[in-house]
């Protein structure tokens, strides 16, 4: 069937080929690497249906610094492996000018060497700060830092008088990189991991783990993952009678999972971009119009939700989309020169300043810290006061 | 180590081991009376939760469940029709590819249909939060749901079996093929039943469980995975001795967390089943010379 619609896509290029590009002006060939399906498929999904619905839209428009832009999107299946593949393919085969994705930190520290052997560009839509910890020069990350998402867990937790807790992940490389910030960052802020458990990314149950915590006798924990567990154990924990405050990390800003888990979710807190509570923002905020443009063309477009992971889409090409305007060619190495010269770009996820020692671009105040009140996101009050 | 949390752990093994042996249930119909392993059982399980939710937003909850039944039911049927019914005594391993392609295939349509989303029934009774407790024990009702409904499912199905001439016909069939069908039975009707049957307990499991577990287009795999070993563990074909199976490595799995990191879980459970397959291969409950007798 796949091979049918490529085969039909590219019998429809050749006979249109002729005509209609010249008349468009030239073109840039953007790949995309994303979990569309698999594990971290809430990821990729609205990831690959952003940059679809973007790509078009901008076409319509022109396209990016005049170019007319040409996606080959591809699906990983969430597997490092796949991913690796694709993306020699994507450099070697389809001479792509840029690669946005993958999805995970897994995948992309994966083809982090291949991006940049190959001198291709490549946007990570993953968390993990080692995607740009040590810094290579053709690789970025649009999505913010785990590190920064534990700070801000633990500045919250600190002013809540909060210093035993558990950690709970999951066996992914979004879970291990949590994990490993969490455990580093704790005691500068004196907090301490009394119970640190790490549970398998399809699993149906967690009654037993959070036992494990209630036995413990911690004060809060955190959950580190993306996969439906991250539902199922604030179901389990509030089920066993643990009344404690949980603690989420940034993978929770998808509302199905708050939908999934109903009144367990209340009064789950977590660090997430500002696309989750765009609508309650005030007038005065600087990313409040990104957010609600893309927020409204995303949910009229699909008639679903938007999530914090299609966003990162949209910025990934929100930035290349600026560099190549600014570099005003398609020479790889001066539009990475622009990428990484890139300030104050208004993205969904927070305001990006690139510098060539920081390929991340946002910083600590690119998250905000958010619960769950009656089914929806909502800013966490506590963090109203602060600036 | 405090009595409370004994039976707390203990609970958490009965949640996880129910989930388990309705899963395996499934397996044991088909097996019944083709010999054969339906990979495919899993998607049934997953089409059942999917199509009952799907369902619930237009009708109440048990027309829905009912609807889910039906319509996966229809789908084992066509299933066994299209892929199985014209094969010429086909051999068990030709089977069980089959069976693979088609779980495979299912799972893909399941993401064209479905999208990759998590979905739900919401609880049977009270909410995601609700336990029933005594003293410091808590339980999910949901849990007591499914323990509930796997008991009558294994009743009637025994009842069917044993007592009523279209399952006797199923099992006469899976004895032997040929002195049933010389004693006029269609042996190709009763296996597109099996089918049906096994899709429809797939789908009934898939509603009871979606509560606990939520439901997505590849969640079938890993349900399938652990209801598979049980049904092994139990003895194959023996759908009571897949409860207590079931219940046993849930307990297993949940007091090993008990004593060793979570990450360890499914190895202390594997380790466990591997040794009781070791001693005794035909399962817990297995009788030796039936399975002498079946294809593998």
């Amino acid at each position: 069937m796949k091979a049918l619609g490529i085969t039909a896509t590219f019998i429809f290029t050749t006979i249109l080929g002729a005509g209609a590009p010249q008349a468009k002006g030239p073109t840039i060939k953007i790949g995309a690497i994303f979990s569309t399906t698999g594990p971290a498929a809430n990821l990729g999904g609205p990831e690959a249906r952003t940059l679809e619905m973007l790509v078009q839209e901008a076409n319509q428009k022109g396209g990016i610094g005049g170019y007319q832009i040409d996606l080959v999107l591809k699906d990983s299946g969430s597997s490092p492996e796949k991913a690796i593949s694709l993306a020699k393919r994507l450099i070697e085969e389809d001479k792509v000018f840029a690669i946005i994705g993958p999805s995970t930190s897994g995948e992309t520290l994966k083809i982090k060497s291949i991006a940049e052997e190959g001198k291709t560009i490549l946007l990570s839509c993953a968390a993990a700060e080692a995607i740009v910890n040590p810094v290579a020069s053709f690789v970025f990350k649009v999505a913010p830092s785990d590190s920064h998402a534990a700070r801000r867990i633990f500045e919250q937790m600190k002013k809540m008088g909060i210093s035993k807790i558990g950690l709970l992940s999951s066996n992914t490389g979004f879970g291990k990189a949590g994990k490993e910030q969490v455990e580093k960052l704790a005691p500068g802020f004196g907090i301490q991991v009394v119970a640190n458990e790490v549970y398998d990314k399809d699993a149906t149950d967690l009654t037993a783990v959070v036992t494990k915590l209630k036995a413990a006798g911690v004060q809060a924990f955190i959950n580190w993952s993306i996969e439906p567990a991250q539902a199922i154990v604030i179901k389990n924990a509030r089920q066993v009678g643990l009344s404690i405050p949980i603690f989420q990390s940034h993978g929770f800003g998808n509302i199905q999972y708050a939908k999934a888990a109903g009144p367990a979710a209340e009064g789950v807190i977590f660090p997430a971009s500002r696309l989750l509570v765009a609508d309650t923002l005030p007038a005065d905020d600087k990313q409040r119009s990104v957010l609600l443009k893309y927020k409204q063309s995303y949910e009229s477009h699909y008639k679903e939700d938007a999530s914090t992971f299609g966003g990162h889409a949209h910025d990934a090409l929100l930035l290349l989309g600026k560099a190549v305007d600014k570099a005003g060619t398609l020479d790889k190495e001066k539009v990475r020169a622009a990428l990484e010269n890139l300030q104050g770009v208004v993205g969904t996820a927070g305001i990006f300043n690139f510098s060539a020692r920081d390929h991340g671009g946002l910083g600590m105040d690119a998250f905000e810290m958010q619960t769950v009140k009656n089914g929806k996101f909502v800013v966490f009050s506590d963090t109203a006061a602060k600036k | 180590m405090s009595l409370d949390l004994f039976f707390q752990y203990l609970v958490a093994g009965i949640t996880y081991g129910t989930i388990y042996a309705i899963v395996a249930i499934g397996f044991n119909i088909i097996y019944n009376t083709t010999g054969i392993i339906n990979f495919a059982q899993g998607e049934f399980v997953m089409l059942g939760g999917m199509i009952g939710v799907t369902l619930h937003a237009l009708v109440p909850m048990p027309v829905a469940i009912a609807g889910a039944v039906v319509v996966t039911m229809l789908v084992g049927a066509l299933i066994e029709m299209l892929f199985i019914r014209w094969l010429r005594r086909p051999s068990v391993l030709r089977l069980i590819i089959i069976t693979i392609g088609l779980s495979i295939g299912i799972r893909e349509l399941a993401l064209l249909l479905w999208g990759e989303g998590v979905r739900a029934l919401p609880y049977f009774t009270g909410t995601a939060v609700t336990s029933l407790s005594i003293g410091d024990v808590h339980i999910s009702p949901q849990v007591l749901w499914v323990l509930g409904i796997s008991a009558v499912m294994v009743a009637a199905l025994n009842f069917f079996f044993a007592r009523t001439l279209l399952g006797r016909q199923m099992r006469a069939c899976a004895c032997n093929r040929e002195a049933a069908q010389l004693c006029g039975i269609s042996a190709k009707n009763m296996v597109t039943l099996s089918f049906v049957l096994s899709a429809g307990i797939g789908a009934l499991a898939g509603c009871v469980i979606s509560p606990i577990t939520y439901v997505q287009y590849d969640s079938g795999t890993s349900l399938a995975l652990k209801g598979f070993t049980v049904a092994i563990l139990g003895g194959l074909g023996n759908s009571m001795a897949a409860i207590a199976a079931g219940l046993l490595l849930g307990s297993l799995e949940s007091f090993s967390i008990w004593v060793m990191p979570a990450a360890y879980k499914d190895v202390i459970a594997i380790s466990i089943l591997l040794l009781i397959l070791f001693v005794r291969p035909t399962g817990l409950f297995g009788n030796a010379e039936a399975a002498r007798l079946k294809d593998y």
